[in-house]
């Protein structure tokens, strides 16, 4: 399969999406602001750095701005504004890992949450308990530079705790 | 401008013959990076995300066949016995995210000093796969890589696996960065012990332009180990501490902004004397 003019379908939380006029090189990421009115995802190192533009690809948590758009057709996207494809939500409309951000006071500046919002969905959905240390090591690709990160474990354990039952 | 996505090594060949030009992209964590900072302006593209026998490995007759395009999470959950030091360079790679889609062919094809597989491989004696229209070879990473950055990979050439023994014997990756997480290395020190061969070999990340193996270091340690089944014995505690400084002495390390020459050295030189002590009785 190729693409020579531009012009192709992203599946993006569960809608086919087209891209048209687009350049070749442009990044996931770039094509999911830009061009799909999604800016969840934020844009900030464009190097892998930071994980404020993580994503799921087929189920695959990665950075949207190492992912070539292009190159991500037939793939099945979810960003921070689908996670409530993954998890129940509540009448606001918030998933327990969004919920549990607001009520543990997880949020400061705001930047790094939709990457980390997703980055936990992905972590809790492959080990539903983690320890301390495993949840630190899944979220070390999510850079905050405001919390400290003190009240982002507490979140993760609310959801943990909640989840249990 | 386009975006090819084959699904088989021969597909994948024939593009690459059609359009040497085209940037190959594997996990995109080193080749996306150049395109978002201007650095590289693709014509063409051919995406390995579907040729599914790029992402897959397999252990038979005691050699591991490790596609190019495995990312390293499988290699850091999956290869854990039969491939130890390359598990541990795996986890210590980037990020999850990194680590979800970074592959072990694209470690080799950047070629970068820093690449954190690429001292696991040589201490390992792996064989790179390499294909082409043409025809395949087959190299070590020391012919693959020749300079920073620079392979001996023809335009039209894909790297699509890597083998090695099985395991047979301790190993041992270590990694000086300034964080556990998510970082790239100031200086790596890689070292595996060869059961099956009665061998130790060792290999230097960040401290050399290309692949770096110690084998003076290596020879000088055939002299003094005693073999006595897959793990050797050490029985002067000053072959430790005289491994460390050759090791050290092979190293060619540069001042730059991650690290000083100086501190890289004695880092190497500390990392070995560790492995050694880890991996071997005494």
């Amino acid at each position: 399969m190729s693409s020579s003019d531009g012009t192709y379908q992203l599946t993006v939380n569960g809608e086919q999406r087209t891209v048209d006029s687009s350049w070749i090189g442009e990044s996931l990421l770039y094509v999911l602001r830009e061009r799909l009115g999604l800016p969840g995802a934020k844009n900030a190192c464009e190097q892998g750095e930071c994980g404020s533009c993580s994503v799921l690809v087929d189920g695959v948590l990665v950075c949207s701005c190492l992912e070539l758009a292009a190159a991500a057709v037939g793939t099945d996207i979810v960003t921070v504004e689908g996670v409530g494809e993954l998890s129940p939500v509540d009448d606001t409309g918030l998933t327990d890992v969004q919920r549990a951000f607001v009520t543990e006071g997880a949020v400061q500046c705001g930047f790094c949450t939709p990457g980390l919002i997703v980055a936990v969905h992905d972590l809790l959905d492959r080990n539903p308990e983690p320890s301390t240390s495993e949840m630190r090591e899944a979220l070390a690709g999510n850079l905050c530079r405001c919390t400290g990160y003190g009240r982002i474990e507490a979140a993760v354990e609310q959801v943990v705790e909640v989840r249990r039952g | 401008m386009s975006v090819t996505m084959p699904t088989t090594v021969e597909a994948t060949l024939e593009a690459l013959a059609d359009t040497p030009e085209a940037m190959v992209l594997a996990g995109g964590t080193d080749a996306m990076v150049e395109v978002n900072y201007e650095h590289r302006r693709p014509t063409s593209v051919v995406s390995l995300r579907r040729v599914e026998e790029l992402r897959t490995w397999s252990v038979e007759d005691g050699v591991v066949r490790l596609g190019a395009a495995v990312p390293y999470t499988e290699i850091e959950r999956r290869l854990v016995v039969e491939a130890p030091a390359l598990a541990q360079a795996s986890r210590t790679v980037g990020s999850p995210q990194i680590r979800n889609t970074g592959t072990v062919g694209g470690n080799l094809a950047t070629g970068s000093p820093a690449g954190d597989t690429i001292p696991v491989l040589a201490a390992l004696d792996a064989v790179v796969e390499i294909a082409s229209v043409r025809g395949r070879r087959e190299v070590g990473v020391e012919e693959l890589i020749v300079g920073v950055k620079r392979t001996t990979l023809a335009d039209d050439e894909l790297i699509v696996a890597i083998r090695f023994p099985v395991a047979s014997g301790p190993q041992e990756f270590l990694k000086i960065g300034p964080r556990n997480a998510m970082v790239i290395s100031i200086a790596t020190c890689a070292l595996v012990v060869d059961g099956a061969e009665q061998a130790v070999r060792c290999a230097l990340g960040s401290v050399s332009p290309a692949p770096l193996r110690c084998r003076d270091a290596e020879a000088f340690l055939a002299e003094q180990v005693v073999w006595n089944g897959p793990v050797p014995r050490v029985d002067d505690p000053r072959t430790v501490e005289t491994f460390g400084a050759m090791v050290g002495a092979a190293a060619s390390p540069i001042d730059d902004h991650r690290s000083t020459a100086d501190y890289r050295r004695h880092g190497v030189t500390v990392m070995a004397r560790r492995a050694l002590t880890r991996a071997v009785a005494s």
